[in-house]
């Protein structure tokens, strides 16, 4: 571009605090967008036939290439053999050599006319599923254009200078694959505050602003950007005085965290003498030192799918006992909550385990997937009973949402048990278990789900959006996704007060724990632990300091008579308001 | 179209859970492209080529369709026969 770019300033959503000043990076990779055409000679026809053919022959052997490296059990690889199929229909091959043939234009021009007319007829169809089809013909399409031009996809994978990451959306499958050292921020077209996106940049404390809607419409790679993860807002090309100004709110909010995490080391204890476990999330083995510097009391919920994504198999139950044991080593004598398998069409590689799933959030996830695949359950119990041997462990089974998951899941663990004696190895079956309380059923039958755990873990997010039927990434309706809608805090509420009767342990390790203006009401309701993302424990434990015990559990029985979200967050401002930070009324 | 001639046709009803989806459209497909004349798939009145995944995807056959699987030559009767086969085994999904 000649011309000097004019600034832009486009406002989304605030998904992880902070600010950054960069190069932006556009990871979409929408594939070769300007198609030349040309004519072809009468007796250069058959090279271009022939040059048609071989782009087809080399984007089979690179796809035969990725099958061989996938194990049987992958359905990722049913779809890349469909895809070899499909490279050679007579729908797109065979017409496309027709087209070439008949008009006598070049091989790109040809593929990329019968393509459109393909995709037309799908998107055609009212049968979701086979709308969706046209997604296939454009992926096979793209692998054939790639060798006609000889581009290379943008791989996420080799980014190496610090940059911020722009994108449509990212699929965890795609987090998965960066190198997020080199990442500065993230925004993203799509998404909202509970995305993928921000959950990743939150917890590694890089500012992100997702749902701009025209990121990646307005951004063009190696653009200066500034992210301000604080207020949702990113400038695009900035002027030189936002530039000095946004330099400067750089420096004074990372001053402000640095006095926060100073007093972090001093355990959360109410004015009343209440003292209160504050524990991090963790996604990788690494996270844990970030999570100490913050005043971790334990790890509340380690969250294990890393290990399963970007690869053509499952991990092996040594390689997962090496990660445990990492973890449960250093955390030692605190608690690590281990989560077992969570994988689901959000956050697995997109292809590889929701195929044909229409509605991934209600299909085969978590629990019910892990029951489904003993094999690759046993091994990860296993490697937990195995890793427990080593330090202060716990096993948290996520949506429960029958008794006889809990039940099957317990049998489970007995089994790996027994199978580890016979083996003769180290491991530690007396460890607390605990159940995953995210589906609205197993509220409902907390009280049976009870008697076989030690412990509940709420997760907010995923209860949210079960009980008020909210996806919670659909910027459409986020705004509805509501913890604070009565009808939440009825069901922790209740969660709560079977656990006590039961006499078990209720924690929260959703989104909720770590918001600084729901700690009066999950005080007052009860909670035992608070677990969250480690850089918000400075703030809550702050938080927790200042409140009293006894007074917020009178304030729940004026919260249970409010009747909206909206009157529910007055009454936590009009009566809370004095301690809470300021972002508070920003939003 | 022409005359069905119930020799060289079959009619089966899809049984799979996902109906005729890409990949049991590929095993079709597969078998289709072994043939020695055409091989067609009807659904009401519309018909698609056998031997391409694309095509069967068109006629959006949900579990519960009946379809007509149609050779033009007896000497693909083993391959008419295989597809209904595979078709009603549910594509041994």
């Amino acid at each position: 571009m000649e011309t000097e770019a004019q600034e832009i300033i486009i406002k989304g959503i605030n998904a992880s605090p902070g600010i950054c000043i960069g190069k932006a990076y556009l990871v979409d990779s929408k594939g070769v967008e300007v198609v030349p055409k040309y004519r072809i000679k009468n007796k250069e026809l058959s090279n271009e036939i022939k040059r048609f053919k071989s782009a087809v022959k080399n984007a089979r052997d690179e796809l035969r290439k990725i099958v061989e490296k996938s194990p049987e059990e992958l359905q990722h690889a049913h779809i890349l053999e469909t895809h070899i199929a499909l490279l050679k229909d007579k729908m797109l091959y065979g017409r496309t050599i027709e087209t070439i043939k008949q008009e006598r234009v070049n091989a790109e021009w040809a593929l990329k006319n019968v393509v459109s007319n393909l995709i037309e007829v799908f998107q055609t169809m009212a049968d979701p599923y086979l709308k969706e089809r046209s997604a296939d013909v454009v992926q096979v399409a793209d692998s054939i254009m790639h060798n006609l031009v000889g581009t290379k996809k943008v791989e996420i994978a080799t980014i190496d200078k610090r940059v911020i990451l722009v994108a449509h959306d990212l699929t965890p499958a795609e987090t998965s694959q960066i190198n997020l050292d080199r990442v500065k921020g993230f925004i993203t077209d799509r998404g909202g505050k509970a995305s993928h996106t921000g959950i990743i940049a939150r917890s590694l404390e890089i500012p992100a602003v997702v749902g701009l809607k025209i990121a990646t419409a307005s951004i063009r790679s190696d653009d200066l950007i500034i992210v301000d993860g604080n207020s949702g807002t990113v400038i695009i090309r900035p002027t030189e005085d936002n530039l000095v100004l946004y330099e400067e709110r750089k420096i004074d909010y990372e001053e402000y965290k640095a006095v926060i995490t100073r007093e972090s080391e001093a355990p959360a204890e109410s004015e009343d003498g209440v003292r209160l476990a504050v524990m991090g999330n963790i996604e990788l083995p690494e996270e844990v030192f970030a999570l100490l510097n913050y005043g971790g009391d334990g790890i509340g919920l380690y969250r294990t799918e890393f290990q399963y994504f970007n690869r053509p198999d499952f991990p092996g139950e040594d390689e997962l006992f090496d990660k445990y044991k990492d973890v449960i080593e250093v955390m030692h004598p605190k608690p690590v909550t281990i989560r077992t398998l969570d994988i689901n069409g959000d956050k697995a590689l997109k292809n590889q385990f929701s195929v044909e799933e229409a509605n991934p959030a209600l299909g085969l996830r978590a629990i019910r997937y892990c029951l489904k695949k003993p094999r690759v359950f046993k091994d990860q119990l296993r490697a937990i009973l195995r890793a427990a041997a080593f330090g202060n462990t716990r096993i948290l089974f996520p949506m429960i949402s029958t008794y006889f998951e809990i039940c099957e899941a317990i049998r489970m663990l007995d089994e790996a048990a027994e199978s580890l004696e016979k083996d003769g190895l180290p491991y530690n079956r007396d460890i607390e278990i605990g159940a995953m309380i995210e589906v609205p059923s197993a509220v409902i039958m907390a009280d049976l789900i009870a008697e076989n755990v030690d412990f509940f873990s709420i997760g907010t997010n995923d209860l949210i959006q079960y009980a008020l039927a909210i996806d919670r990434g659909n910027e459409q309706v986020a705004h509805l996704f509501q913890p604070l809608d009565p009808a939440i805090i009825r069901m922790l509420k209740h969660t709560a007060d079977v656990a006590r009767e039961k006499d078990i342990k209720i924690f929260m390790c959703g989104e909720m724990a770590g918001t600084p203006h729901h700690i009066p009401l999950l005080l007052g309701i009860g909670m035992d632990e608070l677990s969250m993302n480690p850089q918000t424990i400075p703030d809550i434990k702050r938080i927790i300091r200042s409140l009293n015990v006894a007074d917020t559990r009178s304030f729940i029985k004026e919260i249970l008579k409010q009747t909206t979200a909206k009157s529910t967050f007055e009454l936590i401002k009009d009566t809370y308001g004095s301690i809470l930070p300021e972002q508070l009324y920003a939003g | 179209m022409s005359e069905l001639n119930p020799a060289l046709s079959r009619e089966v009803t899809i049984v799979n859970e996902f109906g005729l989806h890409a990949r049991s459209a590929a095993k079709i497909a597969e078998i289709a492209n072994q043939s020695t004349a055409a091989v067609w798939i009807q659904k009401g009145g519309e018909q698609a080529d056998a031997s391409s995944i694309m095509d069967i995807l068109t006629l959006a056959c949900e579990k519960g369709s009946k379809i007509t699987i149609r050779i033009e030559n007896k000497s693909d009767l083993n391959i008419l026969k295989a597809i209904t086969e595979l078709v009603k085994s549910g594509f041994e999904e």
